[in-house]
């Protein structure tokens, strides 16, 4: 088998493997937050309930795939797909392990920040189209708070760039084999991770959906598959960043020998996914304007403050 | 800041507490004995229909899920010809129980009444009338009040005094 084919199949049974995941965190997440209020959760299709994600998709699949009239037809049938796409899309960077990724691009990081901004789009392109206006009120929600936490979740990854001298993905896991950069970028991660759920509209900042206030938010007006798409797409966000925070602070593939690579990676990954379920059990969702100030004046600050402290300790010791 | 871990931490510790949830099919509840659950219809201690057919029920009900009508029998006796609740309807407020005088209608508890098909949630007489006397036992309506009906002669009922001979002159 030549390379060609041989990474073409790589990549292929990445994308079968996030998907995989990503559709089986829809009962992750159930399961979790009913332990976590002290239920039980969905139990009964299968072993554990586990076949209850495809009792999910059956009824997706076969639920009316209706567009609103007066939605602006095309935009409105591209937002979710864009949504998913470039999700995919940042998982290209991601080194699971050494051979498995799909593309080793020497501007890793870049690349990420580039196509998470370019998801901020589904969301207010999506609200745009439906034409209703709460459906308008989450997508300018969206607009604002991705626009905003992108700009400091650049910031405090630079510490990192910094420390590893390169934007290579995999060039940052290896350099944390002495130590990974959860100690040395301690607020860095802070802000990375706070940043992170902001970006994948997760409670406690999904203020953008917040269905007390404005029923589905950017995607009240959508059903069947069009739903789910932004449905799983919202799971592929929490596990990118989950596992951007894995490559980025945690080591990566490392870990101790008795163990595979790749499952070292994978093991770190889940631990962050429960994490992010965690905060959703727990907290609750802050005001708008409380959301856009702790992003200005204190995450961003503290961001640059970090930034400048680690330039100047990494410039001292050369 | 602070708050916000800590209440982190109590809602993760929750994964090792006891579970709410009754998993029904396999585990039921204890239901009080004056739950509201299905509707019966009652017979006094000596096996006749509790129900006189005096509609009181049916005024009462506030969605008219009732519907029944009164006879008589030889005696003069009434009984409902038909009676029917639309168990679709039904709130199980339980105002009927509070509104018949007679004990007749009684809801007791028992919940599991789903259906496939809706049309089968219409009980009759004969699914609702049952062989004992529910939650009031050894009550007989006709034993306490004064008119004939062939369930005791005049004056003997219960708390009930000799009828009076106005013709007399001593008390
Ligand atoms: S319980 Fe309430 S709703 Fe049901 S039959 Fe009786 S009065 Fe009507
Ligand atoms: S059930 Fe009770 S209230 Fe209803 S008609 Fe019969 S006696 Fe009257």
């Amino acid at each position: 088998m030549n390379e060609g084919v041989l990474h073409t199949l790589v990549a292929f049974g990445i994308l079968v493997v996030l998907l995989t995941i990503a559709a089986g965190l829809i009962w992750l997440e159930r399961r979790l937050l009913a332990l976590w209020q002290d239920r039980y959760g969905p139990n009964r299709v299968g072993p554990f309930g586990l076949f209850q994600v495809m009792a999910d998709m059956i009824k997706i699949f076969f639920k009316e795939d209706w567009i609103p009239g007066f939605a602006d037809k095309k935009v409105f049938v591209i937002a979710p797909a864009m949504l998913v796409i470039t999700i995919l899309m940042s998982f290209a960077i991601v080194p699971f392990t050494p051979e498995i990724m799909v593309v080793d691009l020497n501007i890793g990081i870049l690349f990420f920040l580039a196509m998470s901004s370019l998801g901020a789009y589904s969301v207010v392109l999506g609200g745009w189209s439906s034409n209703n206006k709460y459906s308008l009120l989450g997508a300018i929600r969206g607009a604002a708070q991705m626009i905003s936490y992108e700009v400091f979740m650049g910031m405090s990854l630079m510490g990192v760039v910094i420390m590893a001298g390169s934007l290579n993905m995999t060039d940052i896991v290896i350099a944390q084999k002495k130590m990974w950069f959860i100690i040395p970028q301690f607020i860095g991660f802070v802000i990375f991770f706070i940043g992170g759920v902001a970006e994948a509209h997760r409670l406690p900042f999904d203020i953008v959906e917040a269905e007390s206030e404005l029923i589905a938010g950017y995607h009240s007006e959508y059903s069947g598959l069009k739903f789910g798409l932004f449905f799983v797409g919202e799971y592929l966000g929490i596990t990118l960043i989950s596992a951007l925070i894995t490559t980025l602070f945690f080591g990566g593939w490392l870990g101790f020998g008795f163990l595979p690579p790749v499952f070292w990676f994978l093991l770190k990954t889940f631990a962050f996914i429960m994490v992010f379920i965690l905060l959703r059990a727990a907290l609750p969702r802050p005001r708008y304007d409380q959301l856009m100030s702790l992003g200005w004046k204190i995450l961003l600050p503290l961001s640059l403050l970090n930034l400048l402290v680690t330039g100047a300790i990494v410039l001292y010791f050369q | 800041m602070f708050s916000n871990l800590r209440s982190l931490w109590i809602v993760f510790l929750h994964l090792f507490r006891k579970r709410e949830t009754v998993e029904y099919p396999e585990e039921k509840t204890e239901l009080p004995a004056r739950w509201r659950g299905r509707i019966v219809l009652t017979r006094d201690p000596d096996y006749e229909e509790r129900c006189v057919g005096c509609y009181l029920c049916a005024a009462a009900c506030p969605v008219d899920c009732i519907s029944l009508q009164a006879t008589e029998d030889e005696n003069g006796r009434r009984y409902p010809e038909f009676f029917r609740i639309n168990f679709s309807r039904c709130i199980f407020c339980g105002y009927c129980e509070e509104a018949c005088p007679t004990y007749a209608i009684q809801l007791i508890p028992d919940f599991e009444m789903a259906e496939y098909d809706r049309q089968n949630l219409v009980y009759e007489k004969e699914d609702l009338l049952i062989e004992g006397q529910g939650k009031y036992h050894g009550y007989n309506f006709y034993k306490e009040a004064g008119v004939d009906f062939g369930v005791k002669k005049k004056g003997e009922g219960e708390n009930e005094n000799k009828p009076v001979d106005v013709r007399k002159l001593m008390p």
